[in-house]
């Protein structure tokens, strides 16, 4: 079976994209694909002009997973240090931000020294994008971060990565099942059909910024979720 | 690290509330105290239960002592019990730190290259069902009668639980774990120290644990063969002597010793595994 088969995706610096399609279209996949996660059975894996094994040694990538993976042993600080220990314990460039600022701007002052099981589910996650950007990374590779986590967190959760994005100017391109969640975080939803995993549309998404959860209420988002929906019918 | 010195503040102003506090509170104490004190009443009830069927019974001295006698061995002979508990103590703690030390290098060996795991692993499966007393005398013929071969014995029987939970510990990493040091770049040795040491160390303390108590085990019936101090040999010469006081005086002294290893292994355990939620004794 192929997963995925000539998929070539470019993003504008600082954009945020969701990735949306049917289970078993590949876009986790595709996002392992580049995170040098997975190798292509044949073909080769472009990433900002990089192999993906390049790119994934010079901490161009960043990753959340669906499931926080934060190491039990280490507070919430020494989790997002953890990028810094490793991987030829490269130090932190000048303008990066220190692990204290990155959880500081995640939302987590004062939980530095917390243990991940004092933590809740989205706190856990929000520590798990800190440590993803302590590698201040060109790309984030974000695996439905939020898929596990209950909707009034992940609501907030949403609200919070927007804010995020805002302050760090990151790349951001991001997995998703949840077709209100890509309309409401992306500039651009990347939908993809499955058998082969192909891309099927490129749909622009022009609310502008900053974004609070009342525009889901909104005509306009309405329409372009119905409109998400349509084309996801036909994928 | 959750904050309930508000939650407490606002209960505080409302006395229906204080006084259902106080109430829960002061049942949360009953509870404790009751949790202490039944283990207590349990001995209590076992000594007086044993203290009447030997005076019921008239059970003859030499065939099982009084409570009062053996107390009174205990006391008498505190010296003497004490002399045969150093060598045994010696050679069980060297067992358990040899024997365990081996196990987690040998863990590490087995996890970084998978063909000895499964060259050596069933040998290893096959030398742990040779039962310690078939073990022993084989070790007393390649070892001499000093303290040696207790120390093997100790450290043998310690060896195979810690390997295998260890190797256990080593491996159980959650993939995901894996998946983010493949993301960081991270060499197989940082991942050894910064992941898998880490997770290994609640597997290795529950083996400890079982390793404290059966290395003293290893210890005496190491002494059960060609010595003539220790508690295994204090034992032997108790029985053939009919003297029962003095055996169960050295039981009580072994076990003692037993009990407060196995305590300081947990105290150990719980300084070390600081992250995980409080753990009941």
């Amino acid at each position: 079976m192929t997963a995925l088969q000539d998929v070539s995706l470019t993003l504008a610096q600082g954009s945020f994209v969701t990735l949306v399609g049917p289970s078993g279209c590949g876009k986790s996949t595709l996002l392992r694909v580049i995170a040098d996660l997975v190798k292509p059975t044949a073909g080769r894996v472009g990433v900002l002009g990089r192999t993906a094994e390049q790119a994934r040694r010079e901490r161009a990538i960043g990753f959340v997973f669906q499931d926080a993976a934060l190491l039990p042993w280490r507070t919430a600080l020494e989790n997002v240090e953890l990028p810094h220990e490793v991987g030829g314990r490269r130090e932190r460039p000048a303008h990066a931000r220190s692990a204290q600022e990155l959880l500081e701007l995640v939302g987590l002052a004062g939980w530095e020294k917390a243990y991940p099981h004092e933590l809740s589910g989205g706190m856990r996650q929000r520590v798990s994008i800190a440590r993803a950007l302590a590698g201040d990374p060109k790309i984030l590779l974000m695996d439905e971060p939020f898929g596990a986590l209950d909707e009034i967190t992940r609501d907030r959760l949403n609200e919070e990565l927007l804010r995020i994005w805002e302050k760090t100017k990151t790349t951001i391109l991001f997995v998703t099942h949840s077709i209100y969640e890509a309309a409401f975080l992306s500039q651009q939803v990347l939908m993809l059909a499955s058998k082969p995993g192909r891309v099927r549309e490129l749909v622009p998404v022009d609310f502008p910024l900053p974004r609070r959860l009342a525009l889901r209420d909104t005509a306009e988002f309405v329409k372009l979720a119905a409109r998400l929906r349509g084309i996801l019918e036909t994928c | 690290m959750a904050q309930p010195a508000a939650i407490a503040a606002n209960s505080i102003e409302d006395p229906a509330l204080a006084a259902a506090e106080a109430q829960y509170f002061a049942a949360k104490r009953a509870r404790a105290w009751r949790r202490r004190a039944m283990p207590a009443v349990g001995v209590v009830t076992l000594i007086a239960v044993w203290f009447a069927l030997v005076e019921i019974l008239k059970v003859k001295p030499f065939i099982a002592p009084s409570p009062q006698a053996v107390l009174h061995t205990l006391v008498d002979k505190f010296g003497m019990l004490m002399e045969n508990l150093v060598p045994t103590a010696i050679e069980a703690v060297s067992g358990f730190l040899v024997g365990n030390f081996c196990a987690i290098l040998v863990a590490t060996l087995f996890v970084h290259k998978k063909a000895a795991e499964e060259a050596f692993f069933p040998i290893v499966v096959i030398i742990n069902t040779i039962p310690v007393v078939a073990k022993a005398p084989i070790l007393v013929l390649l070892m001499g009668y000093g303290l040696e071969p207790k120390i093997a014995i100790a450290a043998l029987i310690c060896f195979f639980p810690t390997l295998v939970n260890m190797v256990r510990g080593l491996e159980s990493v959650n993939p995901q774990t894996m998946e983010l040091m493949h993301v960081l770049s991270a060499n197989k040795r940082e991942i050894f120290f910064k992941v898998r040491l880490y997770n290994s160390l609640p597997y290795l303390f529950s083996a400890l644990k079982i390793a404290s108590s059966t290395a003293v085990i290893g210890a005496i019936v190491g002494e059960w063969i060609g010595t003539n101090t220790g508690i295994g040999a204090l034992i032997v010469q108790a029985t053939y002597a009919f003297d029962s006081a003095l055996l169960y005086a050295t039981v009580i002294v072994g076990s003692a010793f037993s009990v407060t290893f196995f305590l300081i292994i947990t105290l150990i355990e719980r300084l070390v595994i600081n992250w995980q939620p409080n753990m009941a004794l």
